[in-house]
């Protein structure tokens, strides 16, 4: 591992160094004596797989943590952040990815919360001032937009503009974004990257977490890969290919594989859904599902794909149409279409598919009740045994069944919630993507999983805004475009090109 | 293929779970109570004020039992008190007019059941906050009440009857064999059924238990509805140990059960909990209010007290199991 970043001659001290920074909590070493540069007006990717210790450090650097050991030096004097109140101090901001913006309130008192201009009676703010002085701000970063819009009228790429304004308004001289494009359009992006470019010039430093491999060399004058908690090496984006870093953050040759038997001719039809149409913004959905089949459903976020999902799964009221399932027609409550052998593994897994502070074996077992204990008394150490073969059977990493499952890794998480749905004995699954927030690894294992599910007679229907695991895991796909099904693409059909022609609007 | 042992995140939980150790502190600090009030008052280790403690607590724990599955379920029910007066109210009245105790015991009950049935209603099929709708529910029924009661008092029950309140077997009072039997029935329901751990699922997070699978508004309806049983139980004990009803007996009821619930470490954000907490939740209750009338502290002293034992058992809960996470 070397030891410091390729420094030329020329380079100055750093703005911001952290030498030798560990982390611990009981069981893990977040961070492992990770040591960190940035410099005045660049831009520093910072890279790793999910639990690599991106989030770790970035609360270090902003104070939300507190290093277990190493030193911090601001312009090559040692100092120490401790609070998040001496990183401010130091001119640190962090746009996270959830944003921190209170809803009801202007943009102008956002930006100023807590440091608003005093009025002539005391306990009053100084309205014209506030307004003036956002008015200000938000021009030096090019935002132009009235400073007294409540922000609850925003869109996600605007809030994040006056996060950046706030960060502004406090002297920020080193910007930490956790993956500010994530949620970002193409064209929101290019703005966002146009202001990027802006601040560079004006000398701040900006630390970017992303997982986008062309926003890294795009953006990156310097990029940091952690691995593991350990920081594995530093390099400038011209020394390296895209697979040299992959290799890197996942520590050995990983061609994402999408392990996938295709059946010669799928099974009888198992979901035929006739004419669906929802208050959520679906109409005349049809969609046709058999056994053994991987069925995409594809289009832009927005799209309705989430709202098929849901309608199928009896989680929203349906208006109108037909879903038949296994031969019967089917209309509830998700209770029903658990019963009858429906499974939805749903987009938001921390808030809609675990209780995250019940065990492993609680959620393993909680959809599956009724199967397991017929008698309806319930049995802690059946419900044990059936977690512990689940837990091997997915391969779950966990020290027990009785872990708190919130303390799980995104993709072991996920393997839960899958584990949920294999307990219960459902047909057919669907999954709303199902890959997010998952390592490259864990995914790869779920689609080992669901290609077995189908092998076995099971279906699935997955929902994914990653069209290249789209192209390479389905038989065949419906893409949607604004709560309508605008088409369906066979397997020879089934190209990223194709899909995002017709999940285009006026395609 | 990931590694497995990689991400394996924190060493695995301690022999006892969780809930054991919290219910093992709550037994200890009963047990210290006792020491100290057995110290400080002769008469406190004697069978008479041990005996009546016991069935002081027993009243408490019935209204807060079922008090407990509400909670566990996130939400909560401030009408159990006033659902007790009703209940005795109109169980008197018919013990009164049809001179049979069976029928009375039987008609509480289901009132009782029947209120909680309609908060379980508002909360599900009406979605109003369960904290609101109960609060509302309990105006309505303290106003049926005074309506029906009209100032009056009902006095004097069978002899048959009063037996269930104030009666002895074995030289134990019969509210602790209801007590015993309930706690048992209250265990095994939460711990040792599937409608139990979906109960304890749907207060972990309810959007998930949905869509799980679990039929979450019937078992909202349940939980309700047991509640409100379980307070139609106590108004019985009440009116048999009392022999009389009035309209405001339910007043001074709600806020110690929930006291008990809290003392007994259930969670009011759902989840987190036990039946039996709740038992020893009710005993330290009593416990304390007993030590106190032996010491001669004036009763004044008493929400003082119990405001603070409430506040001191939440927070050693909250601390002890953020250290455990």
């Amino acid at each position: 591992m070397s030891d410091a970043l390729p420094i030329e001659a020329t380079t100055p001290t750093p703005l911001l160094e952290l030498r030798g920074i560990s982390k611990e909590f009981p069981g893990v070493k977040a961070l492992d004596d990770v040591s960190f540069a940035v410099y005045p007006g660049e831009v520093h990717m910072l890279l790793g797989e999910n639990g690599a210790g991106k989030s770790s450090l970035m609360k270090v650097l902003c104070g939300a943590y507190h290093a277990d050991a190493g030193e911090f030096y601001h312009n090559g004097e040692k100092v120490a952040i401790s609070s998040t109140a001496d990183a401010q101090k130091l001119g640190i901001a962090v746009i996270f990815q959830e944003f921190s913006l209170v809803p009801y309130l202007d943009i102008a008192q956002n930006i100023f919360l807590g440091r608003e201009p005093k009025g002539r009676i005391p306990g009053t703010i100084d309205r014209r001032k506030i307004l003036a002085d956002a008015r200000r701000v938000l021009g030096t970063i090019g935002f132009d937009i009235d400073p007294s819009t409540t922000v609850d009228k925003l869109g996600v790429a605007q809030q994040q503009m006056v996060e950046i304004a706030k960060a502004i308004s406090q002297n920020a001289r080193i910007l930490v974004m956790d993956e500010p494009t994530a949620a970002l359009s193409d064209r929101e992006t290019e703005l966002l990257f146009a202001l990027i470019a802006r601040l560079k010039a004006d000398g701040v430093s900006i630390v970017y977490i992303s997982h986008r491999m062309a926003e890294v060399f795009a953006l990156g004058d310097r990029i940091t890969v952690l691995r593991d908690g350990r920081r594995i090496d530093g390099v400038r984006p011209a020394d390296v290919t895209p697979d040299q870093l992959v290799r890197m953050m996942v520590g050995r040759n990983v061609d994402m594989t999408y392990p996938r038997n295709f059946a010669d001719k799928p099974g009888e039809i198992l979901l035929e859904v006739k004419g669906l149409t929802a208050s959520t913004g679906i109409s005349d959905i049809n969609i046709e599902v058999r056994r053994g089949e991987i069925v995409g459903l594809c289009g832009l976020v927005g799209s309705g794909r989430s709202e098929v999902a849901r309608a199928i799964f009896g989680a929203d009221p349906v208006t109108s149409g037909e879903i038949i399932f296994d031969g019967k027609a089917i209309a509830g409550e998700p209770d029903l279409a658990t019963r009858r052998g429906i499974a939805l593994i749903p987009e938001s897994r921390k808030s809609e598919g675990l209780a995250l502070l019940r065990s492993v074996s609680d959620n393993l077992v909680v959809s599956a009740l009724r199967k397991l204990f017929p008698s309806g008394l319930f049995d802690q150490r059946g419900a044990q045994r059936t977690s512990d073969s689940l837990i091997r059977q997915l391969r779950i990493a966990t020290p027990s069944a009785r872990q708190t499952v919130g303390l799980l890794s995104g993709g072991n998480q996920q393997k839960v919630v899958i584990g949920k749905w294999l307990a219960a004995g459902s047909k057919l699954f669907i999954f709303d993507e199902p890959t997010r927030g998952i390592d490259i690894g864990a995914k790869s294992e779920i689609f080992a999983l669901i290609d077995r599910l189908v092998a076995e007679g099971a279906a699935a229907l997955m929902i994914s805004s990653e069209q290249v695991e789209i192209c390479h895991v389905c038989d065949r796909a419906y893409v949607m475009r604004e709560g309508r099904i605008a088409g369906h693409l066979t397997r020879n059909e089934l190209t990223e090109e194709n899909i995002v022609r017709l999940g285009m609007h006026h395609a | 293929m990931t590694d497995i042992t990689k991400d394996a995140i924190a060493p695995p939980r301690s022999f006892l779970s969780q809930d054991a150790i919290q219910l093992f502190y709550r037994l200890l600090a009963a047990l210290l109570i006792c020491a100290v009030l057995a110290v400080l008052s002769d008469s406190f280790l004697s069978l008479g004020n041990i005996l009546n403690v016991l069935r002081q607590a027993s009243l408490t724990f019935f209204i807060a039992s079922g008090l407990t599955l509400v909670v566990l379920t996130a939400g909560l029910d401030l009408s159990v008190g006033a659902n007790v007066a009703l209940s005795a109210c109109i169980a008197g009245t018919v013990i009164h007019k049809t001179g049979s105790p069976a029928l009375g015991i039987l008609t509480g009950l289901a009132c009782g059941g029947i209120v909680g049935l309609l908060n379980g209603i508002m909360v599900t099929a009406l979605r109003i906050p369960s904290f609101i709708a109960t609060y509302g529910m309990l105006w309505v029924l303290n106003g049926l009440t005074y309506w029906y009661m009209a100032g009056e008092t009902l006095h004097g029950f069978p002899a048959g009857f009063r037996q269930i309140g104030s009666g002895y077997l074995f030289g134990l009072p019969i509210p602790v064999y209801l007590l015993l039997v309930f706690l048992g029935i209250g265990t095994l329901f939460a711990q040792r059924t599937i409608w139990g751990q979906e109960i304890y699922a749907i207060g972990a997070n309810p959007v998930a238990a949905r869509l799980s699978g679990i039929p979450v508004a019937r078992r909202l309806l349940l939980v309700y509805a047991v509640s409100g049983t379980m307070a139609g139980l106590a108004s019985i004990i009440f009116l048999s140990r009392l022999n009389s009803a009035e309209a405001d007996i339910g007043e001074s009821l709600t806020l110690p059960a929930i006291a008990a619930v809290l003392i007994g470490g259930t969670s009011l954000f759902g989840g987190v909990g036990t039946v039996f907490g709740t038992f020893i939740g009710a005993l330290i209750l009593t416990l304390v209010l007993n030590g106190m009338n032996l010491l001669s502290v004036s009763a004044n002293w008493q929400p003082l007290v119990t405001g603070i034992i409430v506040i001191l058992a939440v927070w050693l809960d909250m601390k002890t199991r953020r250290r455990a996470q």
